[in-house]
């Protein structure tokens, strides 16, 4: 395994994260001029076969700010050649160079496979149903801000006291596979809420994976119920709301009109059941489908800083994947 | 042909004789001439000494894929039957998911064909339906009358119970067994590994266990109803069996009298999907490896019975195919050569299965399943297929090393237990370990 890679937050050791989150408040606390020194002349390529405007754009921002040069290659560009394999395309990216590759994919373990083949450092940017790293480290890091927790480090103790409410499509969402894998590891209590088509009862089996989590993580199907215990946390709580990926719904029989009724964040349910929670999104929104759009520009919502945090967190992951020092 | 060969100081061991005590053996003419207790028999010209070796029937192994004709980049008939023998292999029987599929006598006679160079005894499954699409029945008569020990579509289900029937049916009036992969395609689009927690942690969609369940229960009732309205007796045989519920349908049929049998692969005993954790194409297979209560379930099965024999599914796929994107690789691996000892590792020393146990399960099962009466035994008169190996000797699997094109083995640097020392196949030494 290549050190520099990040491919899952599943046994990222809290030693990693907390390295990561000083490394971004030390970055982002360095002059511009500076900071653009730190990765000059290096090679980067965004690889993305699932386009991304956020994503991409975050990543792309982080690199240049550290002075790197960026190639992206996508599935709308010529590029991918028609059938060449992804151990192909990453072999040819790092013959022309690049020392690093940022891997968006639509297959789980797409990111694996080509750091196997490649044996380049490799930034998984979101594969398949799979992981989201970076998108759970920057959550990490609007949740420890905004709750006036310490952001500059982390340990099992970090969100003692915190909880987090994960709602919706959480069957389908890599992010929060991430998150649901990472906060309960800093202490966090996680409750995820969605209906059984959306949040399999074994969802808990499958994400519980780290034994000495201090924190928990459990089902509650009651999204007002759900508020309403989080908002008895004493540190804090987060209502974390999922997009409904309709793509990915083949099959399934959901009934959209039922859901917003029992699962849309609104201001109503946000003011009854816990006004002081912090509302998070990963972006892109379908306002008036899982969130008011109220909701989402309202004081609570923390959604644009997660877009801040987002590319604060990518720099400290370029600086540490092609291991300059600050 | 081969001069006579006197094996001396064996342990033999011949589940369908009782015998389990050390024999010296006489080969000639490619048959057992002689099975005798230590010393009687006079010394010929050649001699083999077996001194502290178990002498077993060889193996036979009932679901290989030799990827012969039309894939022969990831395997050949001839250098498959060479990995079977390196496993104490004498008999391989070859699915038919070649290309073309083999659903003709024309195909299966090339098949079966000297010119193909097996190493060892190789038999053949033609396929249920015409290119196994699952509509049309191919002629069993003719296939049987050609050498086919059995039909089967492996790689898909008989899917539509209608032809199902037909096929039953037809095999049953010739005796033979329909093999078939218990599979409910309908329910398993898009899935690329077991359903449950570990596939929801790593993103995949899985194949539920009532995929392979409802056909097994569904293939049953279509036995009982035969019998009922038919006459007929259809043997039912099931493939790579890997979930509680299908072996709890099969172990119900076998009490109400029902012919049915299966089989069970190494890796289904061996791993669970937590195999998966990092996306190794190398552990991906259909049916997928499961949970380990499934697992525990395939051990229980072989310890009581309902399991008949072991069958390694042997699946030989190039690299650079098993080198994707976790749901685009082929399922399957190969397993020709860990099949023993995983066996012995697994069944005979964490179980406690008895070493006879092993050999009948991998040599006198599968020989009375296809009908081969004078092989899967050590009797006076049966060809001289036998296998030679130290049941307590522990080795490391190495894929490099495999003689089997593909190297695309979960096992590669896996712990083993009891080494193959020879194989004879009709009394030619075709595979001694160096
Ligand atoms: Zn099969």
């Amino acid at each position: 395994m290549n050190l520099g890679s990040l491919l899952t937050v599943n046994g990222l050791p809290i030693a990693e994260v907390a390295h990561l989150l000083a490394l971004t408040t030390q970055i982002e606390k360095m002059h511009p001029g500076e900071r653009a020194k730190l990765l000059q002349g290096r090679r980067i390529a965004l690889l993305f076969y699932e386009s991304s405007t956020r994503t991409r754009t975050s990543f792309e921002l982080a690199a240049k700010s550290l002075g790197a040069t960026t190639t992206l290659v996508s599935d709308k560009s010529s590029s991918i050649e028609k059938g060449e394999s992804l151990k192909d395309t990453g072999l040819t990216l790092r013959a022309l160079g690049a020392e690093c590759i940022i891997l968006r994919h639509p297959a789980s373990g797409a990111p694996e496979l080509l750091e196997r083949t490649c044996n380049l450092p490799v930034l998984n940017a979101g594969d398949g149903m799979h992981q989201h790293p970076s998108q759970a480290l920057l959550d990490l890091r609007t949740i420890l801000t905004r709750l006036n927790l310490d952001a500059a480090t982390a340990h099992a103790k970090s969100l003692d006291g915190v909880t987090i409410v994960i709602t919706g499509d959480i069957r389908h969402s890599r992010v929060a596979r991430s998150n649901a894998m990472l906060l309960p590891r800093l202490g966090a209590r996680v409750i995820l809420c969605g209906p059984p088509e959306l949040l399999p009862q074994h969802a808990i089996e499958g994400l519980a994976t780290d034994p000495a989590a201090t924190g928990w993580i459990e089902i509650i199907r009651d999204f007002d119920l759900a508020l309403t215990l989080a908002h008895a946390a004493p540190h804090g709580c987060v209502a974390m709301m999922l997009r409904i990926q309709r793509e990915r719904l083949a099959g399934l029989e959901l009934d959209l009109a039922d859901y917003i009724a029992h699962y849309q964040l609104t201001t109503e349910r946000l003011a009854t059941h816990a006004p002081n929670a912090l509302v998070m999104h990963p972006g892109p929104m379908i306002r008036g489908l899982e969130i008011a759009g109220e909701v989402a520009d309202c004081p609570n919502s923390a959604i644009e800083q997660q877009v801040t945090h987002g590319l604060a967190i990518r720099t400290a992951l370029l600086v540490r994947a092609l291991g300059a020092t600050p | 042909m081969t001069p006579d060969l006197l094996i001396r100081n064996a342990h033999a061991l011949d589940p369908a004789t009782g015998l389990d005590s050390p024999r010296d053996i006489l080969i000639h003419h490619g048959r057992i001439a002689a099975i005798e207790l230590p010393g009687i028999l006079p010394a010929g010209p050649e001699e083999l000494d077996a001194t502290g070796l178990t002498l077993a029937p060889g193996f036979i192994d009932i679901h290989v894929h030799l990827r012969e004709p039309g894939q022969t980049y990831k395997e050949t008939i001839a250098t498959g039957t060479r990995a079977a023998a390196a496993g104490g292999f004498t008999t391989v029987v070859a699915m038919p998911n070649t290309l073309p599929v083999n659903d003709s006598v024309a195909s299966l006679h090339w098949m079966l064909s000297p010119a193909r160079n097996a190493a060892v005894n190789l038999c053949a499954m033609p396929a249920a339906t015409l290119g196994s699409l699952g509509e049309t029945l191919s002629d069993y008569e003719a296939l049987a009358n050609a050498g086919a020990v059995g039909f089967t579509d492996d790689g898909k289900p008989v899917l539509d119970s209608d032809i199902m029937w037909a096929a039953l049916v037809a095999s049953a009036r010739l005796g033979l067994p329909i093999s078939q992969h218990a599979e409910d395609t309908r329910l398993t689009g898009g899935c690329s590994m077991n359903f449950g927690p570990v596939a929801f942690r790593l993103g995949l969609r899985g194949m539920t266990i009532e995929a392979e369940s409802n056909i097994v229960e569904r293939d049953i009732q279509l036995l009982r109803d035969i019998e009922k309205v038919e006459g007929l007796r259809p043997h039912l045989h099931v493939q790579h069996v890997s979930t509680a519920k299908a072996l709890a349908a099969i172990r119900l049929a076998k009490q109400q009298g029902l012919h049915v049998t299966c089989e069970a692969a190494p890796h289904h005993f061996t791993l669970t999907d937590e195999a998966l954790e990092h996306f190794d194409t190398n552990a991906k297979m259909n049916p997928p490896l499961r949970a380990e209560s499934d697992r525990q379930a395939v051990i229980a099965a072989i310890l009581d019975g309902t399991v008949d024999c072991i069958a390694t599914d042997h699946a030989p796929h190039a690299a650079y195919e098993k080198e994707v994107e976790f749901e685009r690789a082929p399922n399957g691996i190969t397993g020709l050569e860990t099949a023993l000892g995983l066996a012995l590792r697994i069944l005979h020393r964490d179980h406690g299965l008895p070493l006879a146990k092993i050999v009948t399960l991998m040599s006198t099962n599968p020989a009375q399943l296809i009908k081969l009466h004078d092989r899967g035994n050590l009797k006076p008169g049966s060809h001289a297929d036998l296998v030679l190996f130290a049941p307590a000797a522990a080795w490391t699997y190495s894929a490099e090393v495999s003689l089997s094109k593909s190297k695309n083995s979960p096992f590669d640097g896996a712990p083993m237990l009891g080494q193959i020392h020879t194989t004879l196949s009709e009394g030619r030494i075709v595979h001694r370990a160096s």
